[in-house]
């Protein structure tokens, strides 16, 4: 037996032979391996399957792979324990049955090897089927351990194989975010998750010391995929479902511990976050980093640093990181300088029209429903708010100007920007500088909100009718701003389009598209169109 | 009951001669409020009451008021004396009428004696002057039998003077035998008589003079008569025979030309001038009509009927046959005031038509040249070459306007079929297909007829479907023209053509034709949506939804508060504005045609439209060569105008590589041709918006970014004079009006906070922390006022019961008693008759 396999290993099957043993069924080829040890010598046609061009070959191969493999671990046939080389096991004294798991052993960390590499195949189906192969493998690996468990090391888990698959689905060339949704039903498993978190930040660990911090987008956008699909449990009772079933001391288990998970997503994030990022990777990160990500953190406090680098960056991701800040502030005892002055200098025109509008004001709201607020702060913000609702489209300005009104209710001296007595001689500069950063200096105080007074001659009659508002004095109890946050410029148009009343029509007869000479339109492309028919001929 | 209102008035007899000091000092009418605290520093008005007085007087304000209301409850009449003083208590009965003489004196000095020299006081009886009575007693007597007259006329001074018991008196005086002074009253009367019986015979004297005069003067006359003309004596001398036929002619002529006079001057004096009047005032009507829409105030009041069309007009497509409408309108020409109105309207409408005739082609060209010229940029910009081609076969095809679509000779053959004889009878299209199979191969003008006998034929008063289908025609002929525009080339002179058509079927069936354009809008803008949600971009809409907005704009009015298709498509526009972002000269064209339908939807009302001016900013801000000095300028740049990172419109750069090839140096001049006419138009629309915008309040805040962009950022030396010219202009008027605006800071508001505030602290609860903020506090304490009016209303409400009450009974009493008191005496009478009765029987026996 021992000799035969000798000869197998040393000679080179030919590529005839090869092509021969191609077109018998590998898992029929299994099935003879498992049932007897004289085929073991197949295996070196499975194997070869793995490598074939066609696909179909190469997943019923890896089906088959995966098939032997658990049957071995599961009858324990393969060596357990410090694996020595192939040489030295040749030279060495061993009987035949050590013999035979070493090889098997062998022949295993071939597989685990090619199946690796099929993670980075150019065909989805085949990805896919390695994954799997592998996860099973994995599960029957840590039911049946190879690795001796020494007193240190008190859990059996294969932690190698899962560094190995999360090495390769981190692709830094291509984009495996199929693949990594396909994986995401192994992180619904505990202790899957909690070997994957500490391998991601190796892994990224590792690879970010290699570029030394430059960007990698493919790589970091992969990370991002993979890191924001783990769902952390939130009570300890709902770690219950586990690959690997440990049969003693599983109550010291690190895995099963909520703590231990929580500490382990906090040093993966940080270790993620600490290097540099691209730019739409911030506004992903900040979008879901205050429901996904700050809960499950042990230490939250610990982003404060990334979270007052992105607030200074500026634009759409200042906004974003506001949520975070927000979530540190309230509950964490953060305490932020300046924290209204940076506010006061997000307004800006483009707050109004970015599609993280509805988030920013219902934090602003948040910030300023402090009734201890000073009212040169709440001037100023009104006041801002005012001059740049003269640029917004209506579907904002339906919810900014109540929100200047509560700003108003909630501080009754604000008053005198709605009344302001002053004599006719005044100068007729306004007082308000909108380009001052500081909000104390910005002299809202001395002005008045004349702006929505344009605003109530508004096309639009909502608009018109909310800005005529603050003719009359205000009601007590706030408006609900949170309704008016989501409005759509769609709604508005669909809101109009339903109301079915009367239609009065022009009586002014219509002759012509272009009425005669008195439209704007005529005039400006009379001329338009006769310069470019000068131009053409 | 009685009792202690006897007492009562005795009180207030007793009261009225103390002094206010006696009473207050008296301990029996002082009632101490007693104070639960002694709180330091506070005066207290209340703290002594005094409630006789206070009784007395609440009483004396009833009997003055409600008990006058009970009293005069059921009376609708009411005695009011107007002479002066009437009720004047204080002055003596002496003074009043010394006054009111001297009043009388005064009016009558005023009113009539102003001129009069001699000052003769005129006397009056009952406020008639006797001389004039005098002078009218003359009048009566000369129709009137003289002695009937007299008899009355003395028995009318006697009484008169004698008043109304002057006869009765005398009866007595004659019966008694005559006292001194009755004697000489009759002696006075009997001379009166006898007095009367001379002036009437003197007048009868004169009458019969005057008589006898006015008889020799007829005589005196006839005799001269004869002298002077010889006419009238042959007529007399003719006398009957031949007067009766003559008077019939004349007559007859009299009364012919009486009647003709009476029509011409009528008819003249309406066509020109009344007409005029009236159309003006129906103009009038409808702009005030539509301003107040404008406003906005009345948005909810009844639904009104379209005011264009007369009150006889049951949507019978009055404008389609004129054939039917003429007779009418001489028929009735009194009543049909509306129609002659209508019929005017007719006729400009043909004069416009027949004018549009010469400009259609001229106006067709125009739209179709600047369509070519935004398909051409495109293609240009992706292939130069093709550029001439594409000239050339637009040129072509305008030139064979009407026969564009055929291809075929067959069509061309049914064409000339067609124009020689179109059929005069159309049943109505049922779908799109059949619609445009209707209308294919006609000219314009034989499209617009067939429109329009279409309707004829579907007239919604000969048949009960027939509304419905020509309401589906409005959608075809909207989707065709929608079809037409997108055709390439765009066949804008046939839309021109059929709009009128259009116009028409809008004014007979507003519903539909609302319908059918605000579908048309969702439509676009769900496409709109649709695409910014899934790339975040969406393109400039098409020439198709271009001619629909003006088609908006030609159909409804725009200047109304709010309209349920002009809202819309104003929102629509205002979003393409902003939301779709400019990558091509093509989107610059689109865009500022949308800018153009804008400012023409608000130039009557001036709303605000923020993205009509973000969209221009931008435009100029594009035409910017040197973007990094302006980003700091430009603060109401909208986030979209990044997106465009080629310098679309930097002129210097192009002109400089313009020379390479001959080819490519042309296409280069025409794109700049262009973008040059971009910028020309938008400074020109920049213009139009100040002058719009001119009044409102924040001039400056809305046009600093434009005003900077132009003044200090955009290279003007580099561009055509032309241009040059007109952003000076621009920018002039915008610093003018920068400079010479109104103090728009400060009031934003009349009045401060009022008491409305007080009345809406809903959400309060009572307890401990009542009154947390100066809000809720305000209310409790105006909640509290209420309650303590309302407790002191019904206090008020339930004395003036018991005050009534006690009136009530009081009066039911007093009549009691004399009821009583009558009754006895009745049965006292009967007593006493009953004993002289029975005394007299016993006297008897």
């Amino acid at each position: 037996m021992a000799p035969a396999k000798k000869r197998n290993v040393c000679s080179k099957t030919t590529s005839a032979n090869a092509a021969k043993k191609a077109k018998i069924d590998p898992s029929l080829q299994v099935q003879q391996i498992i049932d007897s040890r004289k085929n073991a010598n197949d295996v070196f046609d499975v194997l070869d399957c793995l490598q074939s061009e066609k696909e179909k070959e190469v997943i019923s191969a890896i089906n088959a792979c995966c098939n032997l493999f658990v049957a071995l671990l599961e009858r324990k046939d393969l060596f357990i324990g410090k694996l020595i080389d192939e040489e030295a096991m040749l030279t060495g004294e061993h009987n035949a049955q050590d013999k035979y798991s070493m090889f098997m052993r062998h022949r295993y960390n071939d597989c685990v090897e090619t199946l690796l590499e099929h993670l980075v195949h150019k065909s989805y189906g085949v990805k896919e089927c390695a994954l799997v192969a592998l996860m099973k493998l994995a599960a029957a690996e840590g039911q049946y351990p190879l690795e001796d468990l020494d007193w240190s090391e008190h859990v059996s888990f294969p932690r190698t194989l899962i560094l190995g698959v999360v090495g390769r689905l981190l692709s830094k060339a291509e984009d495996n975010t199929m693949l990594i949704s396909r994986f995401t039903e192994y992180l619904e498993m505990v202790d899957v998750r909690y070997y994957v978190m500490s391998s991601v930040r190796e892994n990224v660990g590792s690879v970010m010391v290699k570029s030394k911090g430059e960007v990698i987008p493919v790589y970091q956008n992969n990370v991002f995929t993979l890191v924001s699909s783990i769902i952390m449990p939130s009570q300890e009772s709902e770690l219950t479902n586990f690959m690997v079933k440990q049969k003693d001391k599983h109550s010291e288990w690190k895995a099963a511990k909520l703590n231990e998970h929580k500490r382990s997503f906090e040093r993966m994030w940080l270790g993620f976050l600490k290097n540099k990022l691209p730019s739409n990777m911030y506004k992903k990160i900040l979008v879901i980093l205050h429901d996904s990500i700050l809960p499950n953190m042990s230490n939250p406090t610990l982003m404060i640093d990334f979270l007052t680098a992105a607030y200074d960056v500026g634009g759409a991701i200042s906004l974003l990181a506001l949520n975070g800040l927000f979530i540190l502030i309230h509950h964490h005892n953060l305490d932020y300088p300046d924290f209204y002055k940076k506010l006061y200098n997000l307004l800006e025109p483009s707050v109004f029209h970015v599609k993280y509008r509805a988030r920013f004001f219902h934090l602003a709201n948040l910030f300023l429903s402090s009734t201890h607020l000073p009212v040169y702060l709440v001037a100023a913000f009104a006041k801002r708010l005012a001059r740049l609702a003269l640029t917004a489209p209506p579907e904002s300005l339906l919810m900014v100007l109540p929100f200047i009104y509560n700003l108003i209710r909630r501080h009754p001296s604000c008053r005198v920007l709605v009344h302001r007595p002053t004599t006719a001689d005044e100068s007729c500069e306004d007082p308000y500088l909108m380009d001052e950063e500081d909000p104390i200096l910005s002299h809202a105080l001395e002005s008045s909100l004349w702006e929505i007074k344009t605003l109530q001659s508004h096309y639009h009659p909502d608009v018109t009718r909310v800005a005529l508002k603050i003719n009359k004095p205000l009601s007590v109890p706030e408006e609900d701003i949170d309704e008016l946050l989501e409005i759509t410029n769609f709604e508005l148009m669909e809101r109009d389009l339903k109301a079915t009343k009367n239609v009065p029509l022009e009586f002014e007869p219509a002759k012509k598209l272009l009425q005669g000479g008195g439209g704007i339109l005529a005039t400006c492309f009379w001329s338009f169109s006769r310069r470019s028919a000068a131009d053409a001929s | 009951m009685v009792k202690p209102q006897k007492k009562r008035s005795l009180v207030d007899k007793v009261r009225k001669s103390k002094t206010s000091a006696e009473i207050k000092n008296n301990p029996f009418e002082v009632k101490i409020n007693r104070k639960k605290f002694e709180v330091l520093g506070r005066k207290s008005k209340h703290d002594v009451g005094l409630p006789g007085v206070s009784r007395s007087k609440a009483i004396n304000k009833r009997k003055d008021t409600l008990l006058k209301e009970h009293q005069n409850k059921h009376k609708s009449n009411k005695f009011i004396d107007r002479r002066f003083g009437e009720y004047d208590t204080n002055m003596d009965p002496e003074d009043k009428i010394l006054e009111r003489f001297s009043m009388e004196r005064q009016k009558q000095h005023d009113k009539k004696d102003m001129f009069n020299l001699n000052e003769e006081e005129e006397l009056t009886h009952y406020g008639q002057s006797l001389a004039e009575m005098e002078k009218f007693n003359d009048l009566m007597d000369s129709d009137s039998e003289p002695d009937e007259k007299g008899l009355l006329s003395a028995e009318l001074t006697r009484s008169h003077f004698g008043g109304g018991g002057g006869l009765l008196r005398k009866k007595a005086g004659d019966d008694k035998g005559g006292a001194p002074r009755a004697k000489s009253r009759q002696e006075l009367i009997e001379e009166l008589i006898q007095k009367s019986k001379l002036q009437k015979r003197e007048r009868q004297v004169q009458k019969e003079e005057t008589f006898e005069l006015t008889e020799k003067l007829d005589k005196d006359w006839k005799s001269i008569q004869t002298l002077l003309a010889n006419k009238p004596s042959k007529a007399e001398r003719d006398e009957l025979q031949p007067e009766k036929p003559k008077l019939d002619e004349y007559d007859m002529m009299v009364r012919e030309l009486g009647f003709e006079m009476k029509a011409a001057p009528s008819e003249k004096l309406k066509t020109p001038e009344e007409l005029a009047r009236e159309e003006r005032e129906r103009l009038q009507r409808l702009e005030a009509d539509r301003l107040r829409r404008m406003l906005g105030d009345a948005v909810e009041s009844a639904p009104k009927a379209p005011a264009h069309l007369s009150a006889d007009d049951l949507n019978d497509g009055f404008i389609l046959d004129k054939d039917d409408k003429k007779p009418l309108s001489y028929k009735d020409e009194e009543g049909g005031e509306e129609e002659e109105e209508e019929e005017e309207e007719d006729e400009e409408e043909d004069d416009g038509e027949g004018v549009a005739v010469g400009d259609d082609d001229e106006d067709g060209d125009e739209e179709e040249d600047e369509e070519a010229d935004s398909h051409s940029d495109l293609d240009s910009e992706q292939e130069s070459g093709e550029e001439a081609e594409i000239m050339e076969e637009e040129e072509e095809e305008e030139e064979a306007a009407p026969g564009v679509i055929l291809t075929e000779e067959e069509l061309k053959a049914q064409q000339e079929a067609a124009k020689s004889e179109l059929p005069y009878t159309f049943t109505a299209p049922e779908n799109q297909g059949e619609f445009v199979a209707l209308l294919k191969g006609h000219s314009p003008d034989h499209q617009c007829v067939i429109l329009a006998r279409t309707q004829k034929c579907n007239h919604p008063s000969l048949a009960v479907g027939n509304k419905l289908k020509l309401q589906k025609l409005f959608g075809f002929l909207l989707e065709y023209m929608g079809d037409l525009a997108c055709s390439s080339p765009p066949e804008l002179g046939t839309i021109d053509k059929l709009i009128p058509q259009l116009y028409d079927m809008g004014q007979m069936f507003p519903d539909a034709a609302s319908k059918a354009l605000r579908s048309a809008l969702a439509d676009a803008s769900h496409g709109m949506e649709e695409d910014l949600e899934g790339s975040g971009r969406s393109p400039f809409p098409s020439l198709d939804m271009l001619v629909y907005l003006k088609v908006v704009a030609l159909l409804f009015p725009t200047s109304d508060y709010r309209h349920p298709v002009t809202t819309p498509a104003l929102l629509f526009i205002c979003q393409s504005l902003s939301k779709c972002p400019v990558t091509s000269l093509q989107d610059v064209t689109s865009g500022l045609v949308l800018c153009c339908l804008a400012l023409e939807y608000v130039s009557l009302s001036k709303r605000l439209l923020p993205e009509l001016l973000n969209f221009l900013c931008g435009i100029l801000h594009l035409a910017v060569p040197d973007k990094t000095s302006t980003g700091s300028h430009a603060p109401s740049l909208t986030h979209w105008f990044i997106i465009l990172s080629m310098n679309v419109m930097a002129y210097s750069s192009l002109s400089v590589k313009g020379n390479r090839k001959n080819q490519k140096c042309q296409f280069k001049t025409r794109v700049c041709a262009c973008r040059m006419t971009c910028l020309s138009t938008c400074l020109d629309l920049v213009k139009h918006c100040c002058v719009l915008y001119k009044d409102s309040a924040s001039f400056t805040a809305l046009f600093q970014p434009i005003h900077t962009l132009l003044s200090k950022h955009l290279p003007l030396q580099t561009h055509p004079e032309v241009l040059q010219v007109r952003a000076h202009v621009s920018e002039g008027i915008i610093n003018h009006l920068m400079t010479h605006i109104y103090n728009y800071y400060g009031y934003l508001r009349a009045a401060g906070p009022g008491f409305s505030l007080l009345f809406t602290g809903l959400l309060l609860d009572y307890g401990k922390r009542r009154g947390n903020t100066k809000e809720q506090k305000e209310s409790e304490r105006t909640k509290h006022k209420y309650k303590k009016e309302f407790k002191g209303a019904l206090r008020e409400i339930r004395k003036d019961n018991r005050f009534m009450a006690r009136e009530k009974l009081q009066e039911t009493m007093s009549r009691d008693s004399e009821r009583k008191r009558k009754v006895k005496e009745l049965y006292g009478s009967l007593g006493t008759q009953e004993g002289e009765w029975k005394a007299l029987r016993r006297r008897k026996k």
